[in-house]
């Protein structure tokens, strides 16, 4: 088969033979592979509990900036209720900016969570499939001439030499994944140090840079919607915000 | 015949299968050429669909090798385009 699906077999192949060239016996062969799952179980044990500290932290993450977006909400309404726009924007941008990350964060969780069970899954598989190797290799050497059962058995050792070759790439693409978290989750951190998520009554001299970035990383259309929604809602006298002081009344 | 998806074991398809996932996989080959994400996605799907439909898991006690291996499920496009030029997504 070309392209795709070709290449990749093609790639796979190449690994699980120059795997298997190692050694001419089978029974090498096998020696070699339980050699090799032993370090593959080491690595899939590492890279899941890497898995899990990444999810960790940035479960941690989300939690944090959970609280920030209700707690900007609320000084939105506030603020709007008092007549100040322009605080209330400030907010309403903040909180989006809190719930874009976080959006980002919860996707990454969840894949973080599949490709924890993937791997364990795989190593399961792997793990199952050496063991047949095994019992399927003495049933092979009874039953058939040795050339045949040499044959039978580099067959198998192929099959399981693809499995492992298979579990290689999975550890890669989770370990590649688990990078791309720690710089998500070092990039949300740069944020909450420069101040990003901050109470808009935690504003003081030296924030207006941070606004300026903040509004052009922010959507203007979505703040704008919101803070329009916003003034509907307390035009129409509902809800529990504070009494307006100053003219803002037109929705 | 045996087709794997990397990431999730192998499944048994029938033969007459292999046409039909050689010609959407030309189609995706060609998607990818043309930058064509959207494309590329949906004829992905339709690939895993029938791998889906068709095929059923091959137990542990069978240690064959696979007619065709397909990347992870959860392939994204940057990686489709390395796959198609050559580099291959299992670097050696």
């Amino acid at each position: 088969m070309p392209g795709l699906a070709g290449r990749m077999s093609t790639v796979v192949k190449a690994k699980i033979s120059k795997m298997l060239d190692r050694a001419e016996d089978p029974g090498e062969t096998l020696d070699y592979g339980y050699q090799k799952q032993v370090e593959l179980l080491q690595n899939v044990k590492k890279g899941i509990a890497d898995v899990v500290t990444s999810k960790k932290r940035l479960q941690m993450q989300t939690t944090k900036l959970e609280q920030q977006v209700v707690k900007l909400d609320t000084q939105a309404r506030q603020a709007l209720a008092q007549g100040r726009e322009d605080l209330a924007r400030t907010a309403l941008e903040r909180k989006t900016l809190a719930q874009t990350e976080m959006q980002g964060l919860d996707q990454q969780v969840k894949e973080l969570e599949q490709q924890q069970e993937q791997l364990t899954a795989n190593e399961l598989r792997l793990r199952q499939k050496i063991e047949q190797f095994r019992t399927k290799k003495e049933v092979i050497k009874a039953q058939y001439s040795a050339a045949e059962a040499q044959v039978r058995i580099s067959e198998a050792a192929n099959g399981v030499g693809e499995e492992m070759a298979d579990l290689g790439l999975a550890m890669q693409r989770a370990e590649d994944k688990t990078e791309t978290m720690r710089a998500r989750a070092s990039a949300v951190e740069e944020l909450e140090k420069a101040g990003a998520f901050d109470d808009v009554t935690a504003l003081g001299s030296g924030q207006d840079d941070i606004d300026r970035q903040l509004s052009e990383l922010t959507s203007g259309a979505q703040v704008d919607d919101e803070l329009a929604k916003m003034k509907a809602e307390l035009g129409s006298g509902g809800g529990d915000a504070p009494a307006l002081e100053q003219g803002e009344e037109k929705a | 015949m045996i087709v794997r998806i990397s990431g999730e074991g192998q499944f048994k398809l029938p033969d007459e299968d292999a046409e039909r996932l050689n010609e959407l996989d030309n189609r995706a080959v060609a998607a990818v050429e043309q930058g064509d994400e959207t494309g590329f996605k949906e004829l992905w799907s339709q690939m895993l669909e029938i791998v889906a439909s068709d095929g059923n898991a091959l137990s542990d006690d069978e240690l064959v090798e696979s007619d065709v291996i397909l990347p992870p499920r959860d392939i994204a496009f940057h990686e489709a385009k390395d796959e198609f030029n050559g580099d291959g997504l299992i670097p050696d």
